[in-house]
């Protein structure tokens, strides 16, 4: 049983087809990368993953104890949040709303939780710092902790390191591949295709409505992967 | 001028002023807590257009020689609109920000006619936009609105404060963990609406979305948590209101312009408070 299953899915946008008769399957522990340029249908997958858009037609089917609202979701930071004043603290453990249905207030667990997440991303240190004032590298972190706050198996990375130097975009692929070794399924929306054939265990090319789905190694054979990289075969 | 004396020379007198009080208080505190989240979600210009839509709702009650009913006439005019500008705002296609001011212009216009259709003394329409100068204005009507409004303002931010945070930091993140995001925009769209209606006769359609935009901007100078820009936000506002609204009543200036310029004298205040801070941290 896979945690998701898409089968035959068509997706549309504002009334046009983005995406069609697409199917793969995301398996407990998978690195999955989503790849193409702009365009080519990656937000809008993302989003009916989410629940945020309803399939044109196709269905997308949850397992393995896998509930639609318990995938952590990394989000691109907006405008809005650039500036807004919130603690790092608050940010983090808004990500266990979810789970609480209409209890007002943070249990003792969703503290912990939020504690022992922020511990792993090593932010615990300025838990009471203002968001607007970190790093960009930092503010990913704290939403990667919201994140992680959120579910239990698996992650959503929309394009987590855009607008990160490449030291921090180096730390940031670093800290998500151990979270993947840990056990967390992660599912990577990416422009970076060096970095997907580096990192993931499968590859999801969409390209004008083609598109690919495969492991890493059948990827880098692939007649996609020598068009976009500019390589030979190897 | 008056002096404190004169001004609670009679029973009377103090009763007007206690109501005016109150309900000023009342609306502050209102606004004052949706402002933060009006102002963060980038929404403040709704609240302005709201209030011309007002002005046009309090015009249409005139015309119609309905003044004393004049909030069961504006408020749901306001609430329908507020309803609207939300979901035009929501959608990409339509330019909202040229939308709104077709809206409240339109608003404004259609509502002078009406008052000069009506016959209305020009005073009137002074008071409409300005803030009326004399407290016989505010009815009991307008006390128990403005109570019931601002205790389910009070539960709400109380007890869903945690979900307000999350819904204005990431809408989406919000709604993909189950959030129902929509619910909250529109319960935030009809309670300014109300509060925009109930503060509307003292501060005048022109100055109400101060209210609304000044404590949040003024406190966020400063505070650097959402928690404390909320308590920031409604305790600067009620101490501006309290500041503005006695020193309107003793020199006889009109309360609106008073208390914005309380405000905006606080918000210079802490402006500056808030840069010499940030230059002592760097």
């Amino acid at each position: 049983m896979a945690l998701i299953s898409c089968k035959n899915l068509t997706l549309a946008y504002e009334g046009k087809s983005v995406l069609t008769d697409l199917s793969f399957d995301v398996k407990q522990g998978d690195y999955l990368c989503i790849v193409g340029e702009n365009g080519s249908g990656k937000s809008t997958l993302m989003k009916s993953l989410l629940g945020l858009l309803k399939p044109a037609s196709g269905e997308i089917v949850y397992g393995d104890g896998l509930r639609q609202n318990e995938i952590g979701y990394l989000p691109q930071q907006t405008e809005i949040q650039r500036d807004f004043p919130a603690s790092v603290w608050e940010v983090v453990i808004s990500g266990t709303l979810g789970k609480r249905g209409l209890k007002p207030f943070y249990s003792a667990k969703d503290k912990a939780l939020a504690k022992k997440n922020m511990q792993l991303l090593s932010i615990d240190k300025i838990k009471r710092q203002s968001y607007q004032n970190l790093s960009g590298g930092q503010q990913q972190r704290v939403l990667l902790a919201r994140a992680m706050c959120a579910t239990t198996s698996m992650l959503l990375l929309d394009e987590p390191v855009a607008g990160l130097d490449p030291v921090v975009t180096a730390e940031m692929y670093k800290i998500i591949k151990e979270l993947n070794d840990n056990g967390t399924t992660v599912i990577m929306i990416s422009h970076d295709i060096a970095a997907a054939a580096e990192y993931a265990s499968h590859i999801l090319h969409l390209h004008n409505k083609h598109l690919f789905y495969g492991t890493k190694e059948e990827y880098i054979f692939s007649d996609f992967y020598c068009k976009f990289c500019g390589g030979d075969k190897k | 001028m008056m002096t404190f004396r004169e001004l609670f020379a009679s029973e009377f007198m103090i009763n007007l002023v206690v109501r005016a009080l109150i309900v000023g208080l009342l609306v502050t505190l209102c606004s004052s807590l949706l402002g933060v989240s009006l102002v963060l979600k980038r929404f403040s210009m709704i609240g302005d257009g709201l209030s011309h839509v007002g002005f046009g709702a309090v015009a249409l009650a005139a015309a119609l020689n309905m003044t004393d009913m004049k909030l069961f006439i504006s408020i749901p005019i306001v609430i329908v609109t507020a309803i609207f500008l939300l979901k035009l705002g929501n959608s990409k296609k339509t330019k909202g920000d040229a939308s709104l001011a077709i809206v409240s212009t339109g608003a404004v216009a259609l509502g002078s006619l009406l008052y000069n259709m009506s016959n209305q003394r020009s005073s009137d329409i002074c008071n409409s936009l300005f803030g009326s100068a004399s407290l016989f204005t505010i009815g009991d009507i307008d006390l128990i609105l403005s109570s019931v409004l601002s205790i389910a303002i009070i539960v709400l931010f109380v007890f869903f404060y945690t979900k307000i945070f999350a819904i204005t930091f990431d809408e989406n993140f919000s709604k993909a963990t189950g959030i129902n995001t929509n619910l909250f925009n529109m319960l935030l769209a009809v309670l300014t609406a109300v509060t925009i209606v109930l503060g509307m006769n003292m501060m005048g359609s022109l100055m109400i979305s101060a209210l609304i935009v000044f404590p949040a901007m003024t406190s966020m100078k400063v505070c650097t948590t959402f928690k404390g820009v909320l308590i920031c936000s409604a305790s600067v506002s009620l101490i501006c209101f309290v500041i503005g609204f006695f020193a309107a009543c003793l020199l006889g200036w009109q309360t609106g312009a008073t208390v914005v310029a309380v405000n905006l004298v606080a918000f210079i205040g802490f402006s500056v408070v808030g840069k010499s801070r940030r230059k002592v941290l760097q």
